[in-house]
């Protein structure tokens, strides 16, 4: 699973710091930083993360691939 | 109608942020057609902003960076393998590896490149760099973590000054270059740039402003040494970093008739390019950094962003464009909104700040790094800048949207007398700068107009 933050949304709320602390990381007062690749164990969590950002900032789903149609 | 455009052939040129959010919205619109999405690099879409931070910083490995799928979009992937032109007339898409795509309408986001040295002898120095790829970003890593005793950072815009303030972080000592009077300067105009100036010099950057690099120096092995600047001192590092902001990629563009030049490909809101006689066209598209568009609350004038939520929303823009019948399609008029994060502060900007004459403070202050600058045109709020109040800049985002009165109003300060002070915006002329502004208005204003100076005689 992959993991993506529309850092133009973030507002620093940082619960998703809170939920998935391994995944999400605050760099000073509200600069967010995170783990793009989602280790598996922590797949869950980010998913709640995402469910509950206040501004919908972050997005999660498969990498993309180039497989083909 | 609307049956005939969920059909047929579309070709994306350009698999990056713009490219997969366009491919995947297409299909969400309902487009069952042939979908094909075309890319240089040999990777699928990844995300270029933790290049210059988490990468840097040793936290996250350059090929983790991949974006993740909304949804399937279902598309034929060409990737690795440049376009090379485009030929108007028989709708074809023409690329390096001489195969030929035909399509019945086209989406161009080719976005940009990294600027390169203009000397490329000097830039071909083993440890010189730019900052634009997956590969850029982990090859720069690489020799940051084996502890360079000085990196040299051309160019502080927000690439330079990011890449700056992960060398910091690492403990390495680093020296930044700018043209302009201070870093960012040309992005967010003479205020926040002194902030700027004064934060990289905390953190311990050697900063040199008003200064350029003459030439790279190497040793007998071609490895890079240090640099020459314009002020007659050397800067001895192991490690270079060209930050000298972005070209557009629409040299392939060359002969296909489109309004395609160094500032981008002009087109209208709904997406559609303009030819070079400044015809919209009704099958090609354009979206993210690669287009420059009108912009309704900056005098019309054409925008070229490079920013991440215009490539985001450009392409779900012109994704729906492409298979809505006319009174169906939408104008993309999203406000520029832009965020960076460095020396610890987290900056987000919304609006065009170099379309101000004027700023002011608006709440908190240069003294506490707390702050919202409010930007003004003529009279009435054009941007906002924020360095770590990211839950204001909404608020002022409404006040652009709506055109109103420059300097805001009371309620919206919490620091009355600075607010009511507008001191000069004090943005540069970009022609000065040695780095591109990420937000470049590209047309002209009426009542800046120039004056024909006839020679006598």
């Amino acid at each position: 699973m992959q993991t993506v933050v529309d850092l133009t949304r973030c507002q620093g709320y940082a619960q998703c710091v809170f939920l998935a602390p391994q995944v999400f990381e605050l760099h000073g007062e509200e600069g967010l930083l995170y783990h793009p690749a989602v280790p598996d164990d922590q797949a869950e969590r980010v998913r709640q993360a995402a469910a509950a950002c206040p501004v919908q900032a972050v997005l999660v789903g498969e990498e993309v691939k180039a497989g083909g149609r | 109608m609307a049956g005939d455009l969920r059909e047929g052939r579309i070709v994306v040129v350009g698999a990056s942020l713009a490219g997969l959010r366009a491919a995947e919205t297409l299909r969400e619109e309902g487009f069952t057609g042939s979908l094909t999405v075309v890319g240089d690099e040999p990777c699928p879409p990844y995300d270029r902003p933790p290049l210059s931070k988490q990468v840097l910083l040793g936290q996250v490995a350059a090929d983790t960076t991949g974006l993740p799928m909304r949804r399937n979009p279902e598309a034929e992937w060409r990737l690795g393998v440049r376009a090379t032109g485009l030929d108007p007339m028989g709708k074809r898409v023409l690329l390096a590896d001489g195969d030929a795509l035909p399509y019945d309408r086209l989406l161009i986001a080719t976005g940009t490149r990294a600027r390169p040295w203009p000397h490329p002898e000097e830039a071909a120095l083993d440890g010189v760099f730019t900052l634009r790829t997956r590969d850029d970003a982990a090859g720069l890593a690489e020799r940051l973590a084996a502890g360079p005793r000085r990196v040299l950072v051309i160019g502080a815009g927000f690439t330079g000054s990011e890449i700056a303030s992960a060398c910091r972080e690492r403990g390495l000592d680093v020296t930044v270059t700018e043209r302009g009077p201070a870093p960012l300067v040309g992005a967010l105009g003479g205020t926040l740039a002194k902030l700027a100036a004064a934060m990289q010099r905390n953190h311990g950057v050697d900063l040199r402003c008003g200064v350029t690099v003459t030439a790279l120096r190497g040793d007998s092995s071609g490895r890079f040494t240090g640099a020459d600047l314009s002020d007659g001192s050397r800067v001895e590092a192991d490690v270079c970093v060209v930050a000298l902001g972005a070209v557009r990629n629409v040299e392939w563009l060359a002969d296909s008739g489109l309004a395609a030049g160094p500032r981008g490909i002009a087109c209208d809101a709904g997406c559609r390019a303009f030819t070079m006689y400044g015809i919209v066209t009704d099958d090609v598209f354009v979206a993210g950094d690669v287009s420059r568009f009108p912009h309704p609350l900056f005098g019309y004038q054409m925008l070229s962003l490079e920013h991440w939520g215009n490539a985001v929303a450009q392409a779900e823009v012109a994704a729906h464009n492409m298979v809505s019948p006319g009174p169906l399609r939408r104008p993309h008029l999203a406000l520029p909104t832009f965020w960076s994060s460095q020396f610890g502060l987290n900056i987000k900007s919304v609006g065009v700040p170099t379309f101000s004459d004027h700023v002011v403070i608006a709440q908190g202050s240069l003294e506490t790094r707390r702050l919202a600058m409010v930007y003004g045109y003529q009279g009435r709020v054009t941007a906002a800048v924020t360095v770590d109040m990211a839950k204001s800049l909404e608020y002022y985002q409404h006040l652009i949207e709506t055109a109103a009165p420059f300097p805001p109003a009371s309620g919206a300060a919490d620091r009355p007398l600075a607010a009511e002070i507008p001191v000069p915006s004090d943005v540069p002329d970009p022609k000065g700068l040695s780095h591109g502004p990420t937000v470049a208005l590209t047309g002209y204003l009426p009542d800046r107009r120039l004056t024909m100076v006839q020679p006598a005689g």
